[in-house]
Parts: structure tokens; C-alpha cells; sequence
């Protein structure tokens, strides 16, 4: 009875959609408010049935309900419940519905915070949100139904992957479709104003504090899943170019650029068709992505071959969206208009530079992650693009990006001086460069990566800290009171400030982990010792231990350095008997410095073990750089200047346009 | 300077940029492929000689065999109708098993032996390797082929 109630509220949901995706639209064209009133209610009744769906299917998560094919596939009576739950995402169909349930969690948003905006932007705004809807239900009806029957009922489910048994599956997956879908406003403001052909300070006002949200969410759920992938998968990496993890980096990437442009829109009105094309292709990438991700076409491609109509939906659709949004992107952009005009040196061009270097650099990350899949469609032969192309191109392509970070927050708008700028930051060039060599030289030995990184990481850091003074230091005058001075700077200022601090610790980070850490592969029986550097690891045997779901064998191993115990790790190996499969569990003491890492290999003769132990320098620093990020970007939503989008302003705007057509009639 | 020839200038110096990085993208992109071949391919003498690429199958059964010193593992890797002997030193995936879909990278080394650096044996159980199921794949195309003739 329950997934039945699941499925037609999927429908109804669908029905609404369709309501929301296309009367308005005619009710703005045709100046008919009862059409375009629609809107928001349409929406708001998509969202309770979507809910709805979604409790429904959760809730034969929760009662163990292996009637239901889905559930059944990715659930197991012993499964704990909170892997249960969050086993709703762990496939196809249910990931699908996470995603849809998300989309309709911001449109709801939308209906609610976005009462500022005039009516009509509005309901364009709502009803794009609400075409996207549409496809997505469809897809989900028609080709991925969750709350299909399995008759006769299976006696227990073939459980969730044990790979994906684990807090990360939790947070990771509903965050990281929280900034994927998040662009969806952002490409929705942009075909509204398209529509509209109106694009002004204010939509970029607009518009702003909707990407940063969903950037925020992008940039934390990236970070956690490569955390969960460095003690996971038992091999610390933290990132493997995989083309999973590339299809979450490109609509990042391009996200990043979004925001810089969107500020640049808002205080300069220049950038306007070039941020227009950004948010659509940031959502672009994010379709990409999630359909890469989950339709099995990257795993395999033959995908495609085993259910078609999954396939050629796909493609249709996104044919349908990018096509679509480039399509009135060509026809509407030149009303648009150019915006105000800049020199070649101002912060304009920096940021400029900056939006050619992220676009080029998702563009590199593109290409290697498609070619082999196209020239497989193409039955021109198997190929794979390693990690050294990407960990090349990609640095090569930031660089230039990275130092320019240094001078584009010290530049005039407009028209600035390069001296000027020069004078400001010899400082942190001289403190850039003698990091460059001496923390290399601390860490062991220097090399031209190490050297560069650093230099980058100090760099950025640095300038950051002397664009803080000199804020201070120019409203001094103003402000006497130094401590009024420092509360007085907006808190957008202190955002961008913090997101670019936090990049300074992940270059670090991603340097001295490349470059200093160790890796070992042992054969260790009971009692052997093994060194690494100063430390000690000495392996105390194994015991036997029962999970919930799993049978493990756990190992101890005590680290001494200098005869002091500084740690106890205790990796284990696990058996799960339901799919018959062998997790590595993996013991990771961290530390500021330096992160201890133990994995058990295979079990062999004499009780020894086959193990590996690494030694992770700065290795949190990576994802305390994301944070870092994260944390800049929640900063800046607190400014003021968002708060005070008062109805006001907007009265006076709207008013304005109103005068502007009668002249124009 | 005029406006004109420094707008010129400023088109001249960006479209020269654009020129070195698509060269350095695309040499980099070209020297980082990494070309796939099945066992009776490599026994063809199709793969390179020297460089690596990646081979995939099935682990035959009954062919993995641990060196003594624990560390270095030796497995055969068929396409059911060819198979080659792999070497490789480390702690092998947590899914690798006989039977199972395998892909290794790596090179051959003078004695023919193909050392892997890396083994990969993915996610899920059920999950078989793109390029193994096309190694079988292949093997069984071949050998129909063959039964004709």
C-alpha cells in the first residue's frame, strides 16, 4: 500500500509540474494573473507530494520491505538503520529521487525568499524551476521507477554495498546534489532574465546569494567525499581524477567562475552575457555530471545497450535543457547588452583572466573525462586518460590563475596601476619566495613542485593578509577607533577573504602531501616492528570481533616515536556475508602535521599480515582548506547589502521599467 | 600607444596563449593515453614493447600464487581464449578474486611477463570491468569466427 502512495504522489507531482513548468509562462505572456498566479501554489503542492514519495520510499526502507525491487536490491534486514535510510540513495532510481526532491526543496526556497522580486521575474523564475521538474519526474516514471514490486516478495535484500556502509553515505550524497542542483536557480535566474531581457545590477544581486548557497554546498559535498575516499577505500588517495569525481568538479569549477563573474555583474554591470552563459553552463555540467554519475553510462558504457530508453532519454533530455537554454541564449543575449567598458589593467581584467582560467581548466577536465567514452561509442578501441595528464594540464592551467588571485583584490575597478599594485605586495613576494625555499628544505628536500606549490599556497596567503591591512589601514582616517574599523568592513569582504585563505591552505596541503609523504607495503608477523621516518609501528596481533552485519578481524598496531606511545591504531579487515564481500577498514590517526595511516592487506602464512602504513604530511589541510572555503562563502551571505534587499528598493526599480515601457509604447 | 594598437596588441598576445596551451594540453593529453589490449592481442604482439597499457579478463582459477617474500603476487589473466601471466608487488583490491573480472596497467618485461603497477577490480561485486567483459567478449567474437572457417 505504501510505495503505491509513493508512486502516485510521484505522479500527482507530476501533474503539477507540468502546471508549474508552462501555464504561467502563458499567463506572462498573455498578462493573464490568473495563469501566472499559478506558480507558486503549483510549486508548493509539487514539493508536499515529492516529500511525500520520498517518506513513502523511506519508509519501506525503514520496515524492511523487500516487496518492493529497489529495497530489496539495496537493503538488508541486519543493515543498521541509519545505513537503511540513507540507503534510499544508494542506487539508480532512489538517487534519482533524492535529486528531484532537492530540486523541489529549492523551488520551495525560491517561493518563499524571493518575495522581493517583481511578479513577473518570478513566476518565469518558477516555472523554468519547474521544467526542469518535469524531465527529471519523467525520467524517474518512465525509465527509473523506485517503487516497482518484486512479486514474489524476497525473503531479505541483497543488502546495501558495503563500501557505501558508512557515515559518509549519510551526508555526502544529499550535500553534494544540494550545490548540484543549487545551480538550478542560478540557471533559472538566467533564463528568466533571458526571457525578460532585462539583465541588471539587480538581477546580479539577486542572483548572487542563490549560487554562493549552492556553492557552499558543492565545495563541502567534494569535500566529503574525498575525505571518505582517503579512509574508504584503504589506499589513501584523496583524489583519483575518476571520471565520478571530475563530473562533481566541473560544475564547480565553472560555479567558481559564476561567482566572480556575478560579483563583477553587480558592481560594475559588466560581464552580463558572459555570466548568463556561466550559470547555464554550470548547470549544464551538473546534468552531465549526475547523469554520468548515476545512469551507468560512465561504469560501463554499454548501459546505453542494456536499457535503452534510459539512454536515449538521457540524451534527449539534455539535448533538450543545453540546447534549449543555448538556443535562447544566441536569440535573446545581444539585447542583453555588453556593459560598461574597462582598461586592460583593472580588476575587471583580473577577474576576467581568472574566469577564462577556471572555464579552461573544467574545459581540460572535460575533455579527459569524455574522450574515452566517446571514442568507445565510436568502437575506435578502449583507452583511459591517466592521472599525470590531469594533475599536468590542471596546475599548468591554474597557476597563472592563483598568482593573478594575489593582485585582482588590490586592483582599482576599472582602471588600475600594476607599480602601485607591485609596491603593495613586495612584502608578500619576499615572504612568498624565501617559503618557497626554506619549508621545502624543513620538510627534506626541495624540488621544483614543492617549490612552486609552496610559493603559490604562501602566496595567496599572504596577499590575503595584506589586502586585510590595507582595508584597515584606508578607512583610518574615517575611523579612528580601530576596533569600530575592523567591524565596520562588510562581511562579504571577510567572506572573500576566508574562501581565499582557505585555497592557500589546500595548495599546501595538496603540496607537502604530494611531495613528503611515504608509503610502505609490508609482510609483518606478530611482534615486527616496522619504521618509518622517526616513528615506530610495532604489530600486536589480531583478534576476531562481530559487527551488526559483518564478521572483521582487527589488528593493533602501537606507533612509538623516540620510546613514547604516541598512538594506537586498529585497522581491520571485514567480511560481509551477504554479498559474500571484503571491506578494508583502514586506522588513521591525524594530526596538524602529519596523519598516521595503518591498512591490513591480505592475511598470510604464520598469522603475519601483508600491510600498509603511510605517513600523510598536511594532509588535512586539504579539507580544511575546503572548509575554509565553505565558511568564506557563508560569511558572505550574512552581508548586509542582502539582508536590505528591502521591498523598497525594489518598488522604486520596478516603477522605473513599468515608466520606461509606456515611454517606449 | 593608440587604443587601436593596443587593443591589437592585447588580441595578438591572448591568441598566442591560446596557441601554446592547446599545444601543451593536446602533446600532454597524447602522451597520457592509455591504450587497452586483450591477452590474445598482447600474444599477437598488437601491445607496445615497450610503454604501458592496460590488459583485462577474467583471473583464471587456481592461478594466483604468492612469492614467498608475501608481497609479490603472480595470477593469470585470460579472455577465455588466450592468457597471460601478470606480476604484480602489493596489497591486491579488496574485490580482486579468481574468477572475477580483473584490469591491470602496467608493462611487459624482457621475459614477456606483464608487470602490473596497478589492479584494479572495482566497487561492486556484480561490476565487471568495461574492458574485461570486452576481452571476453572479443575472445568468444574470434572464436566463432574460427568454427565457421
Amino acid at each position: 500500500m505504501i510505495p503505491e502512495i509513493g508512486q502516485f504522489s510521484l505522479i500527482l507531482a507530476f501533474c503539477f509540474a507540468i502546471v508549474q513548468g508552462t501555464l504561467p509562462l502563458v499567463g506572462v505572456w498573455k498578462n493573464k494573473s490568473a495563469l501566472s498566479n499559478l506558480a507558486v501554489p503549483a510549486a508548493r503542492v509539487q514539493f508536499v507530494f515529492i516529500v511525500l514519495a520520498f517518506i513513502c520510499l523511506d519508509y519501506s526502507f525503514y520496515a524492511n520491505d523487500f516487496s518492493v525491487l529497489y529495497v530489496a536490491s539495496n537493503s538488508n534486514s541486519h543493515l543498521p538503520l541509519a545505513y537503511r535510510l540513507a540507503a534510499l540513495w544508494g542506487g539508480h532510481e532512489g538517487s534519482m529521487l533524492l535529486w528531484v526532491s532537492i530540486l523541489s526543496v529549492w523551488t520551495m526556497a525560491v517561493t518563499i525568499f524571493a518575495k522581493s522580486l517583481p511578479d513577473s521575474f518570478r513566476v518565469r523564475l518558477i516555472a523554468v524551476m519547474g521544467m526542469v521538474s518535469i524531465g527529471f519526474l519523467a525520467f524517474i516514471l518512465f525509465t527509473s521507477n523506485p517503487f516497482e514490486r518484486l512479486i514474489p516478495a524476497a525473503l531479505d535484500g541483497r543488502d546495501l554495498n558495503p563500501l557505501l556502509q558508512d557515515p559518509g553515505m549519510v551526508f555526502h550524497p544529499p550535500v553534494l546534489y544540494m550545490g548540484y542542483v543549487g545551480f538550478s536557480v542560478a540557471f533559472a535566474f538566467a533564463i528568466a532574465a533571458l526571457m525578460d531581457g532585462r539583465l541588471d545590477i539587480t538581477w546580479a544581486r539577486w542572483t548572487r546569494p542563490w549560487t554562493t548557497v549552492a556553492w557552499v554546498f558543492l565545495t563541502l559535498g567534494i569535500a566529503f567525499g574525498s575525505k571518505w575516499a582517503y579512509y574508504e577505500l584503504g589506499w589513501g588517495g584523496w583524489w583519483f581524477w575518476d571520471a565520478v569525481e571530475n563530473a562533481s568538479f566541473m560544475p564547480w569549477l565553472v560555479g567558481t567562475a559564476l561567482i566572480h563573474s556575478l560579483a563583477v555583474t553587480e558592481k560594475r554591470n559588466a560581464f552580463k552575457v558572459w555570466t548568463v552563459l556561466l550559470s547555464i553552463c554550470a548547470f549544464s555540467l551538473s546534468l552531465l555530471g549526475t547523469f554520468l554519475v548515476r545512469s551507468g553510462v560512465l561504469t560501463s558504457v554499454h548501459a546505453f545497450a542494456t536499457d535503452p530508453r534510459r539512454g536515449i532519454f538521457i540524451l534527449l533530455y539534455l539535448v533538450v535543457v543545453i540546447g534549449g537554454a543555448l538556443l535562447l541564449f544566441a536569440w535573446r543575449a545581444p539585447k542583453v547588452g555588453l556593459g560598461e567598458k574597462f582598461d586592460v589593467v583593472s580588476r575587471e581584467s583580473m577577474l576576467l583572466t581568472n574566469n577564462v582560467v577556471l572555464v579552461a581548466a573544467a574545459g581540460s577536465v572535460l575533455l579527459g573525462t569524455l574522450y574515452p567514452l566517446l571514442m568507445d561509442a565510436l568502437g575506435a578501441g578502449k583507452i583511459s586518460v591517466g592521472p599525470p595528464y590531469f594533475d599536468a594540464v590542471f596546475v599548468a592551467i591554474m597557476a597563472p590563475g592563483l598568482f593573478l588571485m594575489g593582485l585582482g583584490p588590490l586592483a582599482k575597478w576599472k582602471k588600475a596601476s600594476l607599480p602601485e599594485i607591485g609596491m603593495r605586495l613586495r612584502v608578500a613576494a619576499l615572504i612568498s619566495v624565501v617559503s618557497a625555499m626554506l619549508i621545502p628544505l624543513i620538510m627534506g628536500k626541495l624540488t621544483l613542485m614543492t617549490a612552486v606549490g609552496v610559493f603559490m599556497g604562501i602566496w595567496v596567503i599572504s596577499t590575503s593578509l595584506i589586502l586585510l591591512r590595507n582595508r584597515i589601514k584606508s578607512r583610518q582616517l574615517a575611523m579612528p577607533n580601530k576596533l569600530e574599523n575592523i567591524k565596520g568592513i562588510p562581511l562579504a569582504f571577510y567572506g572573500m577573504l576566508l574562501a581565499h585563505l582557505g585555497i592557500g591552505v589546500f595548495i599546501l596541503g595538496v603540496t607537502l602531501v604530494k611531495g613528503y609523504e611515504s608509503e610502505q607495503d609490508l609482510r609483518m608477523e606478530k611482534n615486527d616492528v616496522a619504521k618509518a621516518g622517526n616513528l615506530t609501528f610495532k604489530f600486536e596481533g589480531t583478534q576476531e570481533i562481530v559487527g551488526p552485519n559483518y564478521m572483521s578481524t582487527e589488528g593493533t598496531f602501537a606507533v612509538t616515536s623516540n620510546g613514547n606511545l604516541i598512538a594506537v591504531l586498529k585497522p581491520e579487515k571485514r567480511f560481509y556475508p551477504v554479498q559474500g564481500s571484503v571491506m578494508t577498514e583502514a586506522d588513521i590517526s591525524p594530526g596538524v602535521f602529519k596523519d598516521l595511516y595503518v591498512s591490513l592487506g591480505e592475511p598470510l602464512e604464520n598469522g603475519a599480515w601483508s600491510v600498509r602504513i603511510y605517513i600523510k604530511p598536511f594532509v588535512q589541510w586539504i579539507w580544511a582548506g575546503c572548509i575554509l572555503m565553505a565558511l568564506g562563502g557563508g560569511l558572505a551571505l550574512t552581508d548586509r547589502r542582502y539582508r536590505i534587499l528591502n521591498k523598497r528598493a525594489v518598488n522604486e526599480v520596478q516603477a522605473l521599467h513599468e515608466a520606461f515601457e509606456a515611454w517606449v509604447e | 600607444m593608440k587604443a587601436r594598437h593596443k587593443r591589437f596588441g592585447l588580441i595578438a598576445t591572448g591568441l598566442i596563449l591560446l596557441v601554446i596551451a592547446t599545444v601543451l594540453i593536446t602533446k600532454s593529453f597524447r602522451s597520457n593515453l592509455v591504450f587497452f589490449f586483450t591477452p590474445t592481442q598482447v600474444e599477437k604482439g598488437e601491445a607496445p614493447k615497450s610503454g604501458s597499457f592496460r590488459i583485462g579478463g577474467l583471473v583464471e582459477n587456481g592461478s594466483l600464487k604468492r612469492l614467498p617474500d608475501g608481497l609479490h603476487v603472480q595470477f593469470k589473466v585470460t579472455d577465455t581464449a588466450k592468457s597471460m601471466l601478470v606480476q604484480y608487488k602489493g596489497i591486491l583490491p579488496d574485490l580482486f578474486k579468481e574468477g572475477k573480472g580483473v584490469v591491470a596497467e602496467g608493462k611487459l618485461n624482457q621475459n614477456g611477463m606483464f608487470e602490473a603497477d596497478q589492479v584494479l577490480a572495482k566497487h561492486d561485486e556484480n561490476y565487471m570491468p568495461p574492458e574485461a567483459a570486452s576481452a571476453i567478449a572479443q575472445a568468444k567474437a574470434n572464436k566463432a569466427k574460427e568454427s565457421v572457417q
